[in-house]
């Protein structure tokens, strides 16, 4: 594998001083969600790892999650691709096209056999596989090539993770995930439609600052982003909890922020960290602005009912049985508070 | 030293989620006091509503030390009305928050001079007066 400068060796030819550096790790260790009493250990790793190679390939998708990942502010899309990670091979980004861009796929495989990351967006049709081609390669084709000497694979998007809308009944191309079709390599999960553009650098520099891959749920998702619901840590709980509940759009619940449920909020049930993490560079996320959150990084989530259908209309066919599930979920809301909250616990002391 | 009793609660609707992080920072000073132990929170986990972390910034208020730091983007670090209770703001080239921190301790370690910048520092004042 071709020697590739350590990202301190970067930071260091740069004239980055110490401080500098200190405070680099900080913020890799808010952007990992680690505890800040992590911060020497990450100072250590980031030092010493050389920056991996990066292919990312794009199957059945919309460009939504690569326009999301050029607009995350930490650290900079720009910042990763040209100082953390070695992004060689994407075809919404690079110069190159045609038979120099599949060469420069096939040169980052072979200096890095064994040791480079697959980024993959959108979901691999297997109904007819003319339905998506890239170089004239089908897409199935192309995924197992490149993975076949990676380290891991990414799956980005709801799309990669889970087949997303062209997966969706009545699924037309015989859509399927990363994960159904790799399964002798590590694949990370990160859902969403898209994805928090924060949590997808989050996963390359966990990758790039640890060498490893991060803790995942069942559904090959990063715990750390994925670990607590939305409902766990959003700011409208206390409304939750009080039974408090806009009833329509325009009404005054809605105007006082009270909470989203009874209009269709998905957020308890949803593992993302919208919440806190947030949207726009940090302004804010959905129910900030008024919405419920729709859900979008759980499996199947197209088909899983009504974007407006609360909850518990899955269980509960009356409007009037309503105001009862959602009391039943304050008093079930008290304990789940007390857990997300001990489970949000950012909170660390420093040695 | 601002009169941080004068910060009035938003007129918006409040959400609840700034008084908990109060209670951290009681406990951590009780800490810092009693164990010399320092606590940072990281203000980028927890929920914030509507212009709570805005009102929880302004009802802090400012101390008496307050220092700029310019490396790989601007950082603000300000001790609050409260000693021993600092903010930290980190920007990054862009101009961008990239953290925001309240730690609790007696100088945050960003302010200190580093070993290696020292030692650089020490080379490069013999080159520039030899
Ligand atoms: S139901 Fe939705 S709006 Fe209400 S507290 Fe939970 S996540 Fe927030
Ligand atoms: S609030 Fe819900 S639907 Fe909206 S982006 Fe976050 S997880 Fe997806």
């Amino acid at each position: 594998m071709k020697k590739r400068p350590t990202v301190g060796e970067i930071l260091q030819a740069k004239g980055v001083s110490r401080r500098g550096f200190l405070k680099y790790c900080a913020t890799t260790a808010s952007i990992l969600a680690l505890p800040p009493s992590m911060i020497p250990r990450i100072a250590e790793a980031i030092e010493n790892t050389r920056r991996p190679s990066v292919i990312w390939l794009s199957f059945q998708e919309c460009t939504g999650c690569t326009e999301s990942l050029t607009r995350s502010a930490s650290p900079t899309v720009e910042g990763l691709i040209f100082d953390a990670i070695s992004l060689d091979y994407h075809h919404t980004l690079q110069a190159a096209a045609g038979d120099q861009a599949e060469a420069a796929r096939h040169a980052a495989m072979e200096e890095n056999e064994g040791g480079y990351l697959v980024l993959v967006d959108g979901s691999i049709p297997l109904g007819n596989p003319g339905f998506s081609t890239i170089a004239g390669m089908s897409n199935v084709e192309m995924l197992k090539e490149t993975v076949a000497g990676a380290a891991a694979v990414v799956a980005i998007g709801s799309c990669a993770a889970f087949g997303g809308i062209p997966g969706a009944d009545p699924n037309p191309t015989g859509a399927v995930s990363v994960m159904d079709l790799v399964t002798d390599k590590p694949v990370i999960n990160v859902p969403g439609c898209p994805p928090i553009p924060m949590v997808m650098t989050a996963v390359l520099t966990h990758f790039l600052t640890f060498g490893t891959i991060p803790d995942l749920d069942k559904h090959g998702r990063p715990m750390t982003f994925f670990g607590t619901t939305i409902h766990d840590r959003c700011y409208r709980r206390p409304f939750y909890e009080q039974g408090k509940f806009a009833e329509t759009f325009d009404d005054e619940g809605a105007k006082a922020g009270w909470c989203l449920y009874k209009l269709g909020c998905k957020g308890p049930t949803t593992y993302n960290a919208c919440a806190t993490t947030k949207w726009n560079s940090g302004t804010s996320f959905p129910i900030e602005a008024g919405h419920p959150c729709l859900g979008c990084s759980e499996p199947n989530f197209w088909d899983g009912g009504g974007f407006y259908e609360p909850l518990s209309t899955g269980r509960f066919d009356s409007g009037t049985k309503l105001a009862g599930a959602a009391a039943a979920g304050v008093a079930l809301g008290v304990a789940a508070a007390a857990a997300g909250r001990s489970k949000q616990a950012k909170f660390t002391k420093e040695g | 030293m601002t009169a941080q009793q004068d910060v009035q609660r938003p007129a918006f609707p409040f959400h609840g989620n700034v008084r908990p992080i109060i209670n951290e920072v009681l406990h951590a000073v009780d800490r810092l006091l009693e164990t010399d132990e320092a606590t940072t929170i990281d203000l980028a986990g927890l929920p914030f509503g509507p212009g709570e972390l805005e009102y929880l910034e302004a009802a802090l208020g400012t101390g008496e030390l307050s220092a700029k730091l310019d490396a790989l983007g601007t950082s603000r670090i300000r001790e609050t009305a409260f000693p021993g209770v600092w903010w930290l703001e980190h920007r990054n080239a862009h101009d961008e928050v990239v953290g925001r921190y309240l730690e609790i301790t007696r100088t945050p370690e960003i302010l200190s001079s580093q070993d290696v910048d020292i030692i650089a520092g020490r080379a490069r004042l013999e080159d520039q007066f030899a």
